[in-house]
């Protein structure tokens, strides 16, 4: 079955990793939908937030290849954890003094703020789940939207440790002494 | 101590355990060739192309069971090393691929062969990373050969600008390394290893299909005691092909497109199948869809991403193919399968894939099982990529591991001859044979000089049927006999090798086959014999795309008809 999958992933703050990421998606032949990075309370530790559309077996099957990656410590498909998921929307929308206070009302009923104001226009700055953003949108694009951004979405499972949980007592940090020795070729 | 960058490479190479650096140089790379030479126990083999650098490096890698080192200089260098890494990644061998740079402050200038490499084998390489620091330079060579060779073998590039060669530091060679995200399991879970345990002791039909994983993982006395122990049949993977002795009563070949009728009906038939270090490739199953229908199966491999990749498996388990086996092996009942065993003997005894017709014109496949018998099957085989590869891999049989080296997942035409090199290099006291197809041959020819240069005692073979053989033979089965841009204009192949110095002969006819072999074996050093073969033969048995492996066709019987 085909639906929206969020994956999360814990990666190695270094160049090019979101180019690894994108490139492993785009090979395995899934349109990204969104993904969103960002620092995390670790120093040198990004989180991930990628959202794609694809069935179970396929989204497992990219979710080992991006593991793979030796950059991604860890990587976790979350769509079944119900995890809380929001995106933030800025709205530069047309705004002329007869349409103004209709514009401000639809704002309140979706709990979104206007943070600039110029004679004939207003931004708007809405967060919610993906659903609630777009139905704000599709409501101002009746006043003429001049130009928007999404972050796209960013998600957390829901409770107490969630498979990105950077457990203390277990040490993220992976060392290696020695590399296993080759062993002769056996006799047959 | 104060070294260069270049200076560094060498020394943690020398660390590492590597002796031999396939490469070309070029104007970026010069600080390092500046370098090599004080460093005597770096063999540096000059190729001719850097393509033939990355097969050389990948053959030594697959012979030695050590990583496999090439060397390009910036832009042309590294794109002609891309096709070699590609190689190596499909087929899952550690090999680290340097190339050089431009100096860091031209970096994104489109400088003098400036090209974006890192980009470039960014979905073939296992791992790669432009080094900007000298100070980062031996941690990355570190990581680096780790990550090529853990776990699953893979290529893994470094790309050096000029000055990172030229700066200098404190050397001090890493003696750990973190990598927080690469952490492969290598020893399988007990309770998988358990489940397997109970299928395989409980099942009527099993067979074992040992892929390329055994051979890496070194596991053949593993896997012997498995197969012996619970008396299992053993078909293998094309590249597992060696992993476990041809000769052995439970061989029965390997599977797939040209592989062993008996082989395929095994596997069709089974109600078990132990895959052991392979990936279910489309050459080796068929319609995966109807790929053993009647089987439960066990997927062995340390790559998890394989799991469940192309086929549904029953019980996976991801370690290390030898740690796994170990302890599976502990589990594993004593049992007969006569019935089994008897059944699928049978069917080799009415589908004899490797029976060679008479005829009075020189065979490809006589003139393979001709060089099994004058080398008694003590030899390491380099092949191409078409029919006359699939010959050597049936009409050879192969008694020891890692002495079929072939380009199985890309299927590189011209893997042949700096395979051979390679091969050479990295087990200099045992004979090596290169079967070349008239067409591949001439894809990386200019190494013949590498091979005169460093004096390699290699016996080159080149089937001259005059034809892009394979492709041919697709055109006449599927294609209803309409041939285009197969057939080959050749050169005198005997001329050729004697402009580079290399001694050699033709053969036309049948007779002259043995005493041309036993030739080639004598000379020390190169030797071609170019053999004029029978234009039109077909590689038997074929499973055509799109169908199951049991709808293989047989070599047609005298009276002309196909056998199905």
């Amino acid at each position: 079955m085909s639906r929206q999958h969020i994956l999360v992933a814990l990666v190695q703050d270094k160049p090019g990793v979101l180019n690894r990421i994108s490139s492993t998606l785009r090979r395995r032949n899934f349109n990204i939908e969104s993904i969103a990075v960002g620092h995390i309370e670790v120093p040198k530790l990004s989180r991930m937030t990628i959202v794609v559309e694809g069935d179970d077996a396929k989204v497992e099957q990219v979710r080992k290849q991006l593991d793979r990656v030796v950059e991604v410590i860890r990587i976790s498909d979350i769509t079944g954890d119900n995890p809380v998921a929001r995106e933030m929307a800025m709205i530069k929308v047309k705004a002329a003094p007869s349409t103004r206070s209709e514009i401000i009302q639809i704002i309140d009923i979706f709990r979104a703020n206007i943070v600039d104001v110029s004679p004939d226009s207003l931004i708007i700055v809405a967060t919610g789940n993906a659903e609630k953003v777009e139905t704000l949108i599709e409501l101002l694009k009746g006043f003429g939207i001049r130009e928007m951004t999404r972050t796209g979405t960013i998600a957390l499972p829901r409770g107490g440790a969630g498979p990105l949980t950077i457990d203390e007592s277990k040490p993220l940090r992976h060392v290696v002494e020695h590399i296993p020795a080759e062993e002769e070729l056996p006799n047959w | 101590m104060i070294k260069t960058g270049a200076e560094i490479l060498c020394e943690c190479l020398l660390k590492e355990g590597v002796e031999v650096i396939f490469g070309f140089p070029g104007g970026v790379l010069l600080p390092l060739y500046d370098t090599l030479p004080k460093y005597p126990d770096l063999r540096h083999i000059l190729v001719r192309h850097e393509q033939g650098a990355a097969h050389a490096a990948d053959a030594y890698a697959r012979v030695t069971g050590k990583i496999g080192v090439c060397l390009a200089t910036s832009g042309p260098g590294a794109t002609n090393l891309v096709t070699g890494i590609a190689n190596a990644y499909l087929d899952s061998v550690a090999l680290l691929a340097v190339t050089g740079q431009v100096p860091t402050n031209f970096i994104g200038k489109d400088a003098f062969q400036e090209i974006d490499i890192t980009g470039i084998t960014l979905p073939i390489t296992k791992h790669n990373q432009l080094v900007q620091d000298t100070d980062d330079l031996a941690l990355a060579i570190r990581e680096a050969i780790h990550i090529a060779q853990l776990g699953r073998p893979g290529p893994v590039l470094l790309d050096i600008p000029r000055d990172v060669f030229q700066g200098k530091t404190e050397f001090v060679f890493p003696d750990k390394i973190e990598l927080p995200g690469y952490k492969p399991k290598l020893f399988g879970h007990p309770a998988q290893i358990k489940k397997a345990a109970d299928l395989i002791n409980s099942a009527e039909r099993p067979v074992i299909i040992a892929g390329h994983g055994v051979n890496i993982a070194r596991a053949y006395a593993e896997l012997k005691e498995l197969a012996e122990k619970a008396q299992l049949p053993v078909v293998t993977t094309f590249l597992g092909i060696g992993c476990f002795p041809e000769s052995h009563v439970l061989s029965y070949g390997w599977l797939g497109m040209h592989g062993m009728g008996y082989a395929n009906k095994a596997i069709h038939h089974s109600d078990l199948v132990i895959a052991i270090g392979m990936r279910f490739d489309d050459r080796a199953t068929g319609v995966v869809s109807a790929f053993a229908p009647q089987a439960q199966v066990i997927h062995i491999d340390v790559d998890p991403a394989e799991i469940g990749k192309n086929l549904n498996v029953d019980v996976p388990i991801v370690g290390d193919v030898k740690n796994v086996l170990q302890v599976l092996n502990k589990q594993i009942e004593k049992r007969d399968h006569i019935g089994w065993l008897t059944q699928v003997d049978e069917w080799r005894a009415i589908h004899p894939a490797t029976e060679i017709r008479e005829h009075e014109g020189v065979l490809p496949q006589y003139i393979i099982r001709q060089i099994h018998e004058a080398t008694r099957g003590d030899t390491i085989i380099v092949t191409g990529v078409g029919q006359s590869q699939m010959w050597a891999a049936q009409y050879f049989y192969y008694d020891k591991p890692n002495s079929f080296i072939s380009s199985g997942g890309l299927g590189t035409m011209g893997f042949e001859l700096p395979g051979a090199i390679g091969a050479k290099v990295g087990a200099p006291h045992e004979c090596v044979w290169c079967i070349a197809g008239d067409g591949g041959f001439q894809m990386t020819v200019q190494e013949l000089a590498t091979m005169v240069q460093e004096n390699l005692d290699i016996n080159i073979a080149v089937f001259n049927n005059g034809w892009l053989g394979m492709v041919r033979q697709w055109q006449e089965l599927i294609y209803n006999k309409r041939y285009f841009g197969t057939q080959l204009y050749n050169p005198d192949f005997v001329k050729i090798a004697e402009a580079y110095g290399i001694k050699g002969q033709r053969v036309t006819r049948k007779i002259d086959v043995r005493p041309a072999i036993e030739k080639s074996m004598e000379h020390k050093g190169p030797y071609l014999i170019e053999f004029v073969v029978e234009p039109e033969e077909n590689v038997y048995p074929f499973v055509p795309p799109g169908k199951t492996l049991v709808e293989f066709l047989e070599m047609p019987s005298p009276t002309g008809s196909l056998k199905k």
